[in-house]
């Protein structure tokens, strides 16, 4: 407030102050760009930006655990993961029935496969129980026949759940299981849902109403089934015989009230779910797998940014990956110093090229030209795929070489599916970006700045080296920059002529995308490749200064 | 132009001959001498070749045919770096990453002068061209006129004894152009050293050389100090190119004791003083500058031939009066007279006659 009253506003002719007046007279000019480039900016935000934000947040996200098993989570946290013991029995009864419901989704398939990430064989432990689940509940249903036939039957359970004519249904339970749903599976149940749990039941019966709630959606609202006529999970008579253990019955009058009574009188076994697991598959006996769990049942976790860079988190923190599944550091590396080396080749190659192409005369500067810019009117999978035939041990200039006594026949270069292949083809492929942003700032340098420096005394070398090349400088660091970024990240020709020695970082990125789904992982690989991207370009601007690049 | 005697030539051609092409000639048998000390003006249109000269002095084109000497020596096959020539350019060419100082001292530095050595050189540089706070601004810091100095010192720096300019005011605006003028002819004055000038500005000519050398078509049309060459060209291109000139065509009539009598086209006779015509009968160019033309009729000599002139339009320009008149039929006759108090303003329409004397008018080749 004070430097605004030091400095007096300058007023324009009617009195309002200069700046807004100005500001009111650009606004049409700048209402018109802001139009003109809106389509583009449009198209930006859709197809780049934006992506990139979820790139970013894929790479951190880790909603899954907790979505999936969101009682199970719930429990384990209270799990001390550094103990010797198993998690208590607690954990194991949420975890049957947040699995069972996910089995029924078929959504416990995609837990696995994101927990096999950090510990192999999560992915068919998942699969392989998500089948066995049924067991326990068919045994429990037998049990319950015995005592009522009337159990098997889809109406009973209804008219059980919904309590007496008249009691005030659990609307919060309803929202609450129906926002589990939600989140497991990705799509939100939508309809009226014509069942309640009486408040009452769901107090005295607080597992089963639970679950015969979840029951109820899954059945009417997803799978759109006559709730009366279905089938009542397997799981939902675990429940009740858990529930039923230790209700107190004494006081309800609701409907089935004496069929309930029968049943806790009936002897039913309490169901041990540790055992349950233990006989499903002894690796949920195994405290390691409790521990992979638990370390990776945060919503947001940097797991994947671990794994990136060769690291693991562990139950005592974060330590490297074993030796045999370091790949990834050394892919960076690689990466780099693979890209640097492009880029040095391509500069060594393309100044010449830029420099003729920036001196000799209009009608062979063009023909050259063209010559530069033929690479682009090809193919690149065409022309990389030229690069397979030219380098291969068969291939022509191995022949070439042998033919003229070089090589010796039984000696042949490896050209191909090794870095060498990689280093070639590429350096081809990137060369006319070299070239043309060199050739601009060339074609910018006056002649008469070498002339003068000969006309002072300088040799050919001096006057090119102390004049000329200094001056054609931008024209190397826009070219370089452009090389490097586009290399780093380049995916097709490493892939064909790379083999397994000459791939890249996006080569790694791709599988992921496309054969491992490991999305997250490829996600934190791409945001590390950004990240150092933009790390090198802030230095380059240090050093060289981004003001001095001109690319055209 | 004849081949003086070569022992006091500093800078010589023989006979010297370019072409780009192998067809044609853009330098057709050169031949020049350019004695030490001297500021020799290279002039003409564009693509008379003259530029391509002091390039071949400078030795950024070789001679198709001939020799060039300097101080005595063939340079033909020295290259540019050897050949000890200061030069300055139309654009300057300073190095732009450089700074003014680092400029300088380029010269000094490839000759391998040691560090103090080449400071001093490099201060007194500056000095001598009033730029010595400049030393550490970029050139493109720098206004033209400043860009223009330092060019300069760059180019004396390394005291050499041949100075090529080509163009080198041509980006500067008139005022500051004719300060720039002043100070280069003082300082190669000063410094004693040779100087080839190229422009193609004929005032800049006039007013910077000892001599100055007209080029058209690949040939000197002409070389000579400047008031010889604008009071006495030598043939009708020069006497046009060099200031303004009205020109008529006739015939020669009769030549006597240095005047010849021409027939003009309309018939009218006049004198003239013949000078690369001797024939009788001959077609001639007469060629009379504006400034000699005399419209007082009592101020020529009696018995002059005198013509008569139409007044068509009379333009008040300061310190002289230019006034268009039409004359045997040309239309574009034109007469500058001075501002004095008893200079009469002629009316358009006004009927005047005008004469001259014999030797301001010349007859040249058709």
């Amino acid at each position: 407030m004070s430097d605004t009253a030091s400095k007096a506003p300058v007023l324009a002719a009617d009195g309002t102050p200069l700046k807004r007046s100005l500001n009111r007279a650009l606004r049409v000019q700048k209402m018109r760009a802001l139009a003109l480039i809106a389509p583009l900016l449009l198209f930006v935000m859709l197809s780049f930006i934006m992506p990139i934000g979820d790139m970013l947040f894929r790479s951190v996200e880790n909603q899954i655990v907790e979505n999936t098993l969101p009682n199970a989570t719930q429990e384990l946290a209270k799990w001390d993961g550094s103990s010797e013991d198993l998690p208590p029995e607690p954990v194991f009864r949420a975890l049957y029935h947040d699995m069972f419901l996910a089995a029924e989704l078929k959504r416990h398939t995609r837990l696995g496969s994101r927990l096999n990430y950090e510990s192999t064989g999560m992915s068919s432990l998942f699969r392989q129980s998500g089948r066995k689940l049924d067991d326990a509940g068919k045994d429990y249903r037998k049990l319950f026949l015995v005592v009522d036939e009337a159990w098997g039957d889809g109406a009973t359970w209804q008219s059980v759940m919904g309590g007496a004519e008249g009691a005030t249904p659990d609307a919060a339970l309803v929202k609450a299981q129906k926002s589990q749903i939600y989140r497991l599976d990705g799509e939100a149940p939508r309809g009226q849902l014509d069942f309640a749990p009486s408040q009452d039941v769901s107090a005295l019966l607080p597992l089963t109403a639970r679950e015969y709630t979840a029951f109820a959606i899954v059945t009417s609202l997803i799978k759109k089934d006559d709730l009366a006529a279905t089938k009542p999970f397997e799981s939902l008579f675990v429940a009740l015989a858990d529930d039923l253990s230790t209700a107190d019955l004494s006081g309800y009058d609701g409907p089935g009230a004496d069929n309930l009574r029968a049943l806790q009188a009936s002897g039913l076994p309490t169901p041990n779910y540790t055992e349950i697991f233990g006989e499903m598959d002894k690796d949920w006996v195994n405290i390691e797998t409790w521990r992979t769990i638990q370390i990776h049942a945060e919503p947001y976790t940097s797991g994947y940014f671990l794994n990136a860079v060769d690291m693991q988190k562990t139950p005592t923190g974060v330590e490297m990956q074993p030796e045999d599944r370091q790949v990834l550091i050394t892919l960076f590396v690689r990466t780099m110093i693979m890209s640097l080396t492009i880029m040095f080749s391509c500069i060594l190659l393309g100044y010449p090229i830029a420099w003729l192409l920036a001196n000799l005369p209009m009608r062979q500067a063009n023909v050259l030209m063209i010559l530069v810019l033929l690479p682009f009117w090809t193919s690149l999978l065409v022309r990389t795929s030229a690069w397979k035939v030219m380098l291969q041990q068969q291939g022509v200039i191995n022949d070439v070489l042998v033919w003229i006594g070089l090589v010796a026949d039984d000696n042949r270069l490896i050209l191909i599916n090794n870095e060498t292949g990689t280093i070639i083809a590429m350096t081809h492929i990137l060369l006319p970006f070299m070239i043309l942003p060199m050739y601009s700032v060339m074609q910018t340098i006056n002649p008469t700045y070498l002339r003068a420096a000969k006309s002072l005394g300088a040799t050919n070398w001096t006057a090119f080296w102390r004049v000329y090349f200094p001056q054609s400088i931008p024209g190397i660091g826009a070219g370089s920059i452009l090389v490097f970024i586009l290399s780093i990240g380049y995916y097709i020709t490493p892939e064909i002529v790379g083999g397994t020695k000459g791939v890249f970082i996006s080569n790694r990125i791709a599988y992921h995308i496309s054969s491992s789904l490991n999305w997250g992982l490829a996600a934190a690989l791409g945001t590390i490749l950004l990240v150092a991207v933009l790390i090198l370009y802030w230095a380059y601007d240090k050093i060289v200064g981004i003001d001095n690049v001109k690319l055209g | 132009m004849a081949a003086s005697n070569s022992s006091d030539a500093f800078v010589e051609f023989e006979r010297v001959q370019k072409s780009y092409d192998g067809e044609t000639l853009v330098v057709k048998d050169l031949n020049l001498n350019i004695p030490k000390g001297e500021f020799l003006t290279m002039l003409g249109p564009s693509g008379s070749g003259k530029t391509t000269c002091l390039m071949m002095l400078a030795g950024f084109e070789t001679a198709t045919h001939g020799d060039i000497r300097l101080d005595g020596k063939s340079i033909n096959n020295i290259p540019p770096h050897k050949r000890g020539i200061g030069m300055v350019f139309q654009n300057y060419a300073l190095f732009p990453h450089m700074t003014i100082a680092e400029n300088l001292a380029f010269p000094l530095e490839v000759r391998k002068i040691d560090k103090s050595d080449r400071e001093a050189k490099v201060k007194r540089a500056l000095e001598m061209v009033e730029m010595g706070d400049f030393g550490g601004r970029r050139p493109s810091q720098l206004s033209g006129g400043q860009q223009q100095r330092v060019a300069l010192a760059r180019a004396l720096v390394f005291e050499p004894e041949l100075v090529l300019m080509d163009e080198p005011l041509g980006a500067l605006d008139k005022q500051l152009r004719e300060k720039m003028q002043f100070e280069i002819t003082d300082l190669a004055h000063n410094l004693g050293i040779t100087t080839v000038y190229v422009t193609h500005d004929q005032t800049e000519a006039l007013t910077m050389s000892d001599r100055v050398a007209v080029f058209d078509d690949g040939r000197i049309q002409q070389i000579a100090p400047p008031d010889q060459l604008y009071e006495e060209p030598e043939n009708s291109f020069v006497a046009q190119f060099i200031g303004e000139n009205n020109t008529m065509m006739g015939t020669i009539k009769e030549i006597k004791s240095g005047v010849a009598l021409v027939e003009l086209d309309g018939g009218e006779m006049i004198d003239a003083k013949p000078v690369n015509v001797s024939e009788v009968g001959a077609r001639t160019r007469v060629s009379i500058r504006p400034e000699r033309v005399e419209v007082d009729k009592s101020r020529l000599k009696p018995g002059a031939h005198t013509l008569k002139a139409e007044v068509l339009e009379f333009i008040y320009m300061g310190d002289i009066f230019r006034t268009r008149l039409r004359v045997a039929g040309n239309d574009e006759f034109i007469v500058k007279t001075r501002n004095a108090p008893d200079q009469r303003r002629m009316q358009p329409g006004e009927q005047i006659e005008i004469g001259w004397l014999p030797e301001d008018c010349r007859a040249l080749e058709a």
